[in-house]
């Protein structure tokens, strides 16, 4: 990685709607000093014994204290933040883009979407009113404690709002990277085998609600709700499952409820 | 493939502690990975050596140490070996019990001159 400029893996762009991506310089040759020396062993100072360095620490502590300090910022000004993860295509922004329809005059609403690339997502938050940024991970999977932090300070989200940060659509890294939100929201839909959860279990394990989508499609499909149900409190006892239709808005009204009772919790 | 980044912030804990030290070659790193981690120790070792190119821990020997997962039964306490979510309790049939190892993701030391 670059310490000089931060560019290259891991340095995400966050970027609000109509913005140029403008200091995108790509991966091309730039030198860096400091970190990166060649060491070939041709030289003739004397070696110092190796020792050895207790480090102990976790790999992923530096996140989870910096998701810790989301969650504190959070919790001081009553912001209610939802993690929405799922597989590609799940249905996360179109989730978002009906409840801003329906619900945007009872809550406000802030999002931040994360996707790779492309400001698609962003784009179609924008359309329905809501102020948006968009956080492209480039090569990264997942969102971090870090790009949320910063993407909140260009949001300046207001007291008393309800937090959606859309990450990647990728079931696996997203579990292990807090970013400290209030609860995680796994996604599934009909057209997913209903094993997700047992494929998944990190992801499962670690949320709060499931919600399963597209529901209008179960007539044509073989997706059995059931099993689905059954396979994520097994991983999950916890889980709190919710089926509805983004499309259809059936089952819509569970979703809201449970906003709202997370809004008073 | 998430064992990148995690691979990614491996090398950036190492350099830290290596700059602190004062350190010019680490010569071995050694990592700790737990069993119910969500990191699988080969897909790691096999993205250290692209993480660690053109950094201090270039050339320094990986060395990994695998934890095996460990529950507690919440329900009659007794504690055995799992390896996923799923195992309920050998003794009395409760589902989920609390993992208590297994969970480890940690950098453990550094071998520096
Ligand atoms: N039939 C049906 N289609 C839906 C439903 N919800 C979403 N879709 C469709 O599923 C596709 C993907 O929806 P998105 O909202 O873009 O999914 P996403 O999870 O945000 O996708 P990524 O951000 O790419 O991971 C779109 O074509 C939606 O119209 C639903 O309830 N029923
Ligand atoms: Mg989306
Ligand atoms: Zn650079
Ligand atoms: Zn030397
Ligand atoms: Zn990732
Ligand atoms: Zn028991």
């Amino acid at each position: 990685m670059c310490d000089t400029c931060g560019c290259g893996q891991g340095k995400a762009t966050i970027l609000k709607p109509g913005e140029e991506n403008s200091k995108n310089h790509g991966k091309t040759t730039h030198t860096h000093d400091g970190e990166t020396h060649t060491h070939d062993h041709s030289h003739s100072h004397d070696h110092s014994h190796p020792r050895k360095v207790k480090i102990e620490q976790d790999v992923l502590g530096k996140n989870n204290l910096l998701a810790e300090r989301n969650r504190g910022f959070f919790q001081a000004k009553n912001i209610l933040a939802l993690n929405l993860v799922s597989s590609p295509g799940s249905g996360k922004t179109s989730l978002l883009e009906r409840t801003i329809k329906e619900k945007g005059k009872e809550l406000t609403f802030f999002i931040i979407e994360g996707d790779q690339q492309t400001m698609n997502d962003a784009n179609r938050i924008a359309k329905v009113g809501a102020p948006v940024v968009q956080v492209n991970t480039g090569e990264g999977c997942h969102l971090d404690a870090d790009m949320v932090n910063r993407a909140v300070q260009r949001l300046e989200v207001a007291d008393k709002a309800v937090l959606m940060i859309e990450n990647v659509g990728n079931l696996v890294c997203p579990a292990m990277f807090d970013l400290g939100e209030s609860s995680r929201v796994v996604i599934i839909s009909t057209t997913e085998g209903e094993d997700k959860p047992l494929k998944y279990p990190y992801m499962f394990r670690s949320s709060n609600l499931c919600i399963i989508n597209k529901t209008d499609l179960l007539p044509y499909l073989d997706f059995d709700v059931e099993k689905a149900r059954e396979y994520a409190l097994q991983i999950n006892p916890d889980l709190k499952i919710i089926e509805l239709s983004v499309k259809s808005g059936e089952g819509m009204d569970q979703w809201y409820d449970w906003l709202k009772q997370e809004m008073k919790d | 493939m998430h064992e990148f980044s995690i691979a990614v912030n491996i090398v950036e804990i190492a350099t830290d502690y290596a700059g602190r030290e004062n350190a010019k070659v680490v010569k071995e790193i050694e990592i700790e990975v737990g069993e119910l981690s969500g990191v699988v120790v080969d897909a790691l070792e096999f993205c250290m050596e692209a993480a660690v190119k053109d950094s201090i821990l270039e050339g320094a020997e990986t060395s990994i140490s695998f934890v095996p997962g460990k529950a507690r039964c919440n329900a009659c306490s007794h504690e055995f070996e799992v390896h996923d979510f799923l195992t309920v309790c050998p003794s009395c049939n409760t589902p989920a019990p609390e993992v208590i190892e297994g969970r480890e993701l940690r950098v453990k030391s550094l071998l520096v001159e």
